[in-house]
């Protein structure tokens, strides 16, 4: 292709923006909607599930053993769970700690009192590993494993959390999933209307575009381009919306809300465009360009 | 190379020995009704100016799309230049269409252009150079008689001068053949003429020109070969012809 013709294709794709402008900005609005939810949606979802991953960090079970295990016994079952891929760490518990992690919890300061005549520790037996898992979901494999290992006699755990962490993940997962791709549809579908639109407007001259011997690219390539240029517009708009809102939203949170900010740890504005930015672009772009190539591809027959 | 030499060589040959356009048989049948065209044999030399002339029905628009490959025939041979159009890929197409300039009734013209512009997209579309289309375009505008008017809007032309800036921009790219349907349908008789003078002279520079037409009075006076269709078949076929009324 000679270089003129190859301006010539991308003035006309920029011209055809400008004849159907109406259109183009429809379009560009819905698409910049369309992302922008996505973003925001994103933004929510992906501060949820890093709320939701710091509480999965402290959800653990405790794997009690048998009793008269040796030492050394503890320290390979320990090992056994440590090599365990879904295993993010694990915490030995001795007897002793144990003991006194329950008289501070339940005697507090009085436990030298209460516990005058208890020379012994009752909790002798109660030696332990603490194990975190990496994912919440992984929990109940993990706990039949260690089940398994001889020398282990039980395991204490708080399956309810577990399970309601592992089921509101799913959720989320399965709701993001939903929600972007009827937006993704939607987006394809006004694209599509937009290029269907510009290719009626034009029907005259690419008419006698194919009487003068215009090859099929030289037809096609202005819509195709019309198309990206509205997904990279339609994506560039929300995610600087995106960028200025989650930034100023962070900075209010933060200020108002300093007492929960243990709690309410989100993610910054750079971490959730790490995704975001490419995310956008790629689905921009990408449904302005198929959007535009199979449209073209329907009505023009050249 | 050595190929393509020979593939022109053979072309060359066969348009000798049967004309620019040959016909041989061709019948074209849509979904519904009786066949368009019905067993067509017509061939067209190099340099000649051929009026296809015939009622509303006769098979006169269906043989001018034959002819720039936008249908195939149903049975029958079509060949143009010495390519048999059947056998044309999609992808030859455009290529293929270079070789043919072509004017309508309607002109179809960009009326959000001016005259030049008009013109100059035909070069665009051929891929030529912006140096070549600076010199062309001028040039083929002064053969047609609008050098004056390159900046007007082709809404602002009257008639006759639209339908010139249609043959400029069909003549621009230099075609072989000039295919011409209904060109002065829409003209007043002064207007009509003066296109007939310009498509006289393309015809005499080298260009050979099949037009369509219903006009009688243009056919009678110009003296040339006249191809006269009804229902789909060629009734009369004359050298400096007469145009044949239906009745």
């Amino acid at each position: 292709m000679k270089i003129s013709t190859f301006f010539y294709t991308i003035k006309q794709g920029f011209a055809n923006l400008f004849r159907n402008k109406w259109y183009t900005l429809a379009s560009i609005a819905t698409m910049a909607a369309c992302l922008l939810m996505l973003g925001v949606f994103y933004s929510v979802a992906a501060n949820f599930r890093h709320i939701v991953k710091n509480v999965e960090e402290v959800v653990s079970f405790t794997v009690f053993f048998e009793e008269g295990i040796t030492q050394e016994r503890i320290d390979e079952i320990g090992r056994l769970i440590q090599s365990r891929e879904e295993v993010a760490s694990i915490n030995f518990i001795s007897a002793e700690q144990a003991w006194a992690d329950y008289q501070k919890e339940n005697f507090q300061d009085k436990a030298e009192e209460l516990l005058e005549g208890y020379p012994e520790n009752p909790l002798a037996n109660s030696m332990n590993y603490e194990v975190f898992p990496k994912d919440v979901s992984q929990q109940a494999a993990l706990k039949n494993y260690v089940l398994s290992i001889p020398g282990v006699r039980k395991i204490n755990s708080l399956d309810e959390v577990a399970d309601t962490l592992t089921a509101v993940n799913q959720l989320i997962t399965y709701v993001s999933v939903g929600i972007i791709i009827v937006l993704l549809l939607v987006s394809v579908f006004l694209i599509s209307n937009t290029v269907t639109v510009g290719i009626s407007v034009r029907k005259a001259e690419i008419n006698i575009m194919k009487y003068i011997g215009a090859t099929d690219f030289l037809v096609r390539a202005p819509f195709v381009l019309e198309g990206v240029i509205i997904g990279l517009i339609g994506a560039v708009i929300p995610l600087y919306a995106i960028h200025k809102m989650y930034s100023s939203v962070l900075n209010f949170m933060i200020s108002e809300f300093a007492n929960l900010s243990k709690l309410l740890d989100f993610l910054p504005v750079e971490t959730i465009f790490d995704f975001l930015l490419p995310i956008s672009l790629i689905v921009g772009v990408g449904i302005g360009f198929f959007g535009s190539v199979t449209t073209v591809r329907k009505h023009l027959n050249v | 190379m050595r190929r393509k030499e020979l593939l022109k060589q053979r072309e060359n040959e066969f348009i000798e020995e049967n004309g620019l356009i040959y016909l041989e048989n061709v019948s074209k049948s849509y979904s519904t009704g009786s066949p368009a065209l019905n067993n067509v044999t017509l061939n067209i030399r190099r340099g000649e100016f051929v009026f296809i002339v015939g009622d509303s029905g006769s098979g006169k628009s269906t043989l001018i799309k034959l002819l720039l490959r936008e249908l195939t025939a149903t049975s029958g041979n079509v060949w143009v230049m010495g390519k048999d159009l059947a056998k044309l890929r999609h992808r030859a197409i455009p290529k293929y269409r270079r070789f043919l300039g072509v004017v309508f009734q309607d002109f179809r013209l960009l009326n959000d252009r001016n005259v030049y512009e008009n013109v100059a997209f035909a070069q665009r579309i051929v891929e030529k150079s912006p140096s070549e289309i600076r010199r062309n375009v001028p040039s083929i505008l002064a053969t047609v008689g609008l050098a004056g008017k390159y900046k007007a809007k082709t809404t602002q032309l009257s008639g006759g001068e639209q339908q010139r800036v249609a043959l400029a921009r069909a003549l621009v790219n230099n075609p072989d053949i000039l295919l011409a349907d209904e060109p002065t349908g829409n003209l007043d008789p002064k207007n009509s003429w003066e296109i007939m003078k310009l498509l006289e002279e393309i015809n005499e520079a080298g260009t050979t020109v099949v037009m369509v037409t219903h006009n009688k009075e243009i056919v009678n006076s110009m003296q040339k070969r006249v191809v006269t269709m009804r229902k789909g078949v060629i009734i009369s076929d004359e050298e400096e012809g007469t145009y044949i009324d239906e009745d």
